[in-house]
């Protein structure tokens, strides 16, 4: 058994510790908000928090988070109100929307680290997430809105995921 | 002529497009009468009593709930708004109280133009720009007759508002929900009239997307995320050779993985089915299976290269001619040649293919994002053995599609059934990256070979352009239509009808037969012609030392439409203005899916040849616009996916295996590289054309061009290699 915490709530599952975090999450706790798009950590639609860091949760052993707290996109926020996501609502970023999880992710927590991320901030942050509709210059967009949102709102990040 | 010759195929293409759809679904697809109409229809669309559902596509419940089914696949195109902004121009209910829900597989859904239930040649708004109209305003009309019977007052005296029918004389006022059941009792009306444009109050107005809630959440539901009870997952091994075979399979250490039900043949290749994906994908893995390679083991696109560029030598079977071609080659004053390639392309999609079947001894519900409903219905039945009616799929989100799901032999579903024939429970399938970018059914691999001849003043007056490539048509249900006289129209769509008027012209085409699978791709034919045409086209400008829009403009003279859009991105761009050091501007333009595109690139390319893109101004004529921000998106998006086709993608075969694994060698353009793009729309009031693939076309001709206007080295091979780029390399044209 290995346990964990997942959007706040602790969980015990007995898949093999070697399995990866991404299919722990979405076949045995059923949460499928994060995505698989190629098991290599190269697309980053499998994005998730690991005690507020960014990980690609394809390549990460259930091992590596036992005892730890995990944060996936349903546990951004119970009412789609955390800044990124409403700055994402607001720009109308998503296409296909596949990947947005991720991207979002990522987004918080660059905005987490950076509360007035640059243009270089974000391409620094961002280019481990794919888009395979183009919404990059929406993603930019919508984070230095979220950025806003923040600021204006008196929101931090740590408020709203917990 | 141009359009007439358009014309022609339009018409032709539509009346065959139903006789080959007809072959392919077995003549379920044509009805003889209105079919979203029918008491069946509005079975379709009814989920229970005193629900209000005139015809296939609309309903209103009690509680005012406004359900808009939609019939075409949300990809990311914005459909599943799109589509209900025109149903509710003229139902004119409350625009925050609509949902959407995905369209069963019915007759009633087919497209309007093809005859099936699909989703794609960016044709979703010509489909059902009218339809949609009318299917609101039919609810309307009979919401309002519904109200004036009540209150006992004639139909005309009352208006309707957000989701009301009200009667101002007598202050009545009826919100639609309340008004379902009564309704539901009446007739539809016999004539249903649209409004008149200038009175639109949605259409035309950036309306936000009603999918963006879901999907940003983590509950919007794609394929890969359906879970049925007791349902197992399958990754299947398919061939590293296309059309080999299992020669002999050892699964020993496959079994052994703690979840792994079984290994099962299947003419697809060897599929682990287990209960979970990860003890599936780690025995497909721990397979050892040895293949019969068959005849395409010595497959090389390396030598296909070369073999293509001899083929180009002779002219093919001619696709267009117009004047004297080769007469006007010999008294030209000068003569230019050039030969281009590019590669074979996968889709990648984010969302690798995956279906859910759950088949029963006497039906088959399958749960997919598919673009090919009819289709995939009738090859799930054949797969099954049980009639298509049998058959049931649901439409999930896609997670991108590109074309790929819609595919000629439906391969993923027919797979899917066969697992589904051995899995014995309910499984859902799924490829892995690796599976799709080696899966083949790419873009075609291309050849182009061009001569132009220009008079004393340098102006264009002969052009030949012949093509070799596969067909991507050969060998379906649609050759019959699209093949003639040996011409695939795919493979020679945005070469063929040219708007540019070059009096002595002729087109010609040489298709090898390559057993590597190939499909639509976005923007499909064009997606070569747009690059060879217009780059070649800079060639011919600077041959005759023209300015490249000046001579452009001069060849558009009477395509009003297309000198709209040339005109607007160059004044937008600043064509002509002073650009700093390094930075060059390159210019193109494409017409396809009846839309109208020009896009003007900066770029400069570093020292060790690497391409920076710095700006993308696109102009588009796309008649009249539904949404304008959707229009936006998607030229943003197809920019995008076009400049990651010319810097980053090939696919490659060697020994007749393709070298491509996943994102690290296949790799797509990401957001440090993604440039300042800006959109604009012509304003139109003519019927709305394609907007999902015509912003493809121009973006690789307008880079390169652009690098040749920076650095004078002119590229005609994608993708673009740094290497030939970098200050090392001597020039090269």
């Amino acid at each position: 058994m290995t346990s964990f915490t997942l959007n706040g709530k602790s969980v015990s599952v007995d898949d093999d510790p070697s399995t990866p975090l991404l299919w722990v999450i979405r076949d045995s706790l059923g949460l499928t908000g994060t995505k698989f798009g190629c098991g290599m950590a190269l697309c980053g639609a499998c994005t998730v928090h690991l005690d507020g860091i960014a990980i690609r949760s394809c390549v990460a052993p259930l091992s590596r988070v036992s005892g730890k707290h995990v944060t996936t996109i349903e546990g951004l926020s119970a009412d789609n109100s955390h800044p990124v996501q409403r700055a994402w609502i607001e720009i109308d970023v998503p296409q296909c929307g596949y990947c947005q999880s991720g991207q979002i992710m990522s987004a918080a927590v660059l905005l987490k680290d950076k509360p007035k991320p640059t243009d270089e901030d974000i391409d620094q942050a961002m280019s481990g997430n794919i888009c395979r509709c183009g919404t990059y210059q929406r993603i930019r967009r919508a984070i230095h809105r979220a950025a806003e949102i923040s600021a204006g709102a008196g929101h931090s990040y740590e408020k709203v995921a917990q | 002529m141009t359009s007439a010759l358009l014309e022609k195929r339009k018409s032709v293409g539509r009346r065959e497009f139903l006789k080959t759809s007809a072959a392919v679904t077995g003549g379920l697809c044509i009805a003889a009468y209105v079919p979203e109409l029918g008491a069946g229809a509005r079975e379709l669309a009814a989920a229970g009593p005193g629900i209000f559902a005139p015809n296939a596509f609309v309903r209103i419940a009690p509680d005012d709930t406004v359900t808009v089914i939609v019939n075409h696949s949300e990809m990311g195109q914005g459909v599943y708004t799109s589509l209900p902004m025109l149903l509710n121009e003229e139902l004119e209910a409350d625009w925050s109280r609509i949902k959407v829900e995905a369209a069963p597989v019915d007759p009633s859904y087919n497209h309007t133009i093809y005859g099936v239930q699909m989703t794609g040649g960016s044709s979703t708004t010509p489909s059902e720009w009218e339809r949609f109209r009318k299917m609101g305003a039919m609810a309307r009309i009979m919401l309002t007759e519904a109200a004036a019977t009540k209150w006992n007052v004639p139909p005309e005296s009352c208006h309707v508002a957000k989701g009301f029918v009200i009667h101002a004389e007598s202050n009545k006022k009826a919100s639609y929900g309340s008004l379902s059941e009564a309704a539901s009792q009446l007739k539809p009306p016999p004539n249903i009239p649209l409004k008149d444009p200038r009175k639109f109050t949605l259409i035309g107005k950036p309306a936000r997307r009603l999918d963006t809630p879901s999907k940003i959440n983590g509950s919007a539901q794609f394929g890969l995320d359906v879970k049925l009870p007791g349902m197992r997952f399958a990754v299947v091994a398919r061939p590293p050779v296309f059309g080999g075979k299992v020669s002999k399979v050892d699964s020993a250490d496959t079994l052994k993985i703690a979840g792994v039900r079984s290994v099962e043949q299947i003419p697809a290749g060897v599929a682990v089915i287990a209960d979970r994906y990860w003890a599936a994908k780690l025995g497909r893995d721990r397979l050892k299976i040895k293949w019969e390679d068959g005849e395409n083991a010595g497959l090389s696109t390396t030598k296909m290269t070369e073999e293509f560029s001899k083929t180009s030598a002779a002219p093919g079977t001619v696709a267009r001619k117009n004047g004297d071609p080769q007469g006007a080659l010999s008294s030209a004053a000068k003569t230019i040649t050039a030969e281009y390639d590019v590669p074979y392309l996968a889709h990648a999609m984010m969302e690798p293919l995956n279906c859910v079947v759950d088949l029963r001894a006497d039906s088959c519900e399958l749960w997919t994002g598919t673009q090919f409903e009819t289709v995939d219905r009738a090859a799930a039945a054949k797969v099954a053995g049980l009639p298509p009616e049998k058959v049931k799929i649901n439409t999930t989100l896609l997670g991108g599609g590109f074309g790929r799901r819609a595919n000629p032999a439906s391969d993923f579903i027919v797979e899917a059934v066969h697992v589904a024939k051995v899995a014995k429970a309910p499984v859902k399938v799924v490829w892995t990256r690796e599976d799709d970018l080696a899966g083949g059914w790419y873009r075609p691999k291309w050849h182009d070979r061009f001569v132009a001849g220009l008079d004393a003043e340098g102006n264009p007056v002969a052009w030949t352009h012949t093509i070799v490539g596969q067909s991507i048509m050969a060998g379906t249900a649609f050759e019959p239509l699209m093949v003639k006289n040996g011409v695939d129209s795919t493979s020679v769509e945005g070469a063929a009808d040219i708007l540019y008027g070059i009096p002595n012209l002729q087109v010609d085409l040489h298709t090898p037969k390559i057993g590597v699978p190939v499909q639509w791709w976005r923007s499909v034919g064009h997606s070569h012609t747009g690059f060879s045409v217009e780059a070649f086209l800079d060639e011919v400008a600077h041959a005759g030392k023209k300015d490249p829009y000046d001579l452009r403009r001069k060849l558009l003279a009477k395509e009003p439409r297309m000198l709209g859009v040339l005109n607007l991105a160059a004044e937008k761009a600043g064509w002509g203005k002073p650009l700093p050091k390094g930075v060059g501007r390159g210019i193109a333009t494409h017409f396809s899916f009846e839309t109208y595109v020009a896009q003007v690139i900066e770029a400069s390319v570093e020292k060790n040849g690497n391409v920076k893109v710095h700006r993308v101004v696109c102009a588009v004529d796309c008649g009249r616009v539904i949404n304008p921000d959707i229009v936006k998106a998607q030229m943003e998006g197809g920019i995008i996916f076009g400049l990651t086709a010319a810097l980053k993608t090939e696919i490659t075969l060697e020994n007749g295996r393709v070298k491509q694994k996943n994102f690290h060698d296949y790799q797509m353009l990401r957001m440090f590289e993604s440039p300042v793009i800006e959109v604009h729309i012509v304003p139109s009031d003519v019927s709305p054309t394609g907007v999902g693939e015509p912003s493809v076309p121009p973006v690789a001709p307008a880079l390169t061009n652009a690098i040749f206007a920076a650095t004078g080295k002119r590229v005609r091979s994608l993708p673009i290699r740094s290497a030939d780029l970098a200050e090392s390399n001597e020039v090269k044209s």
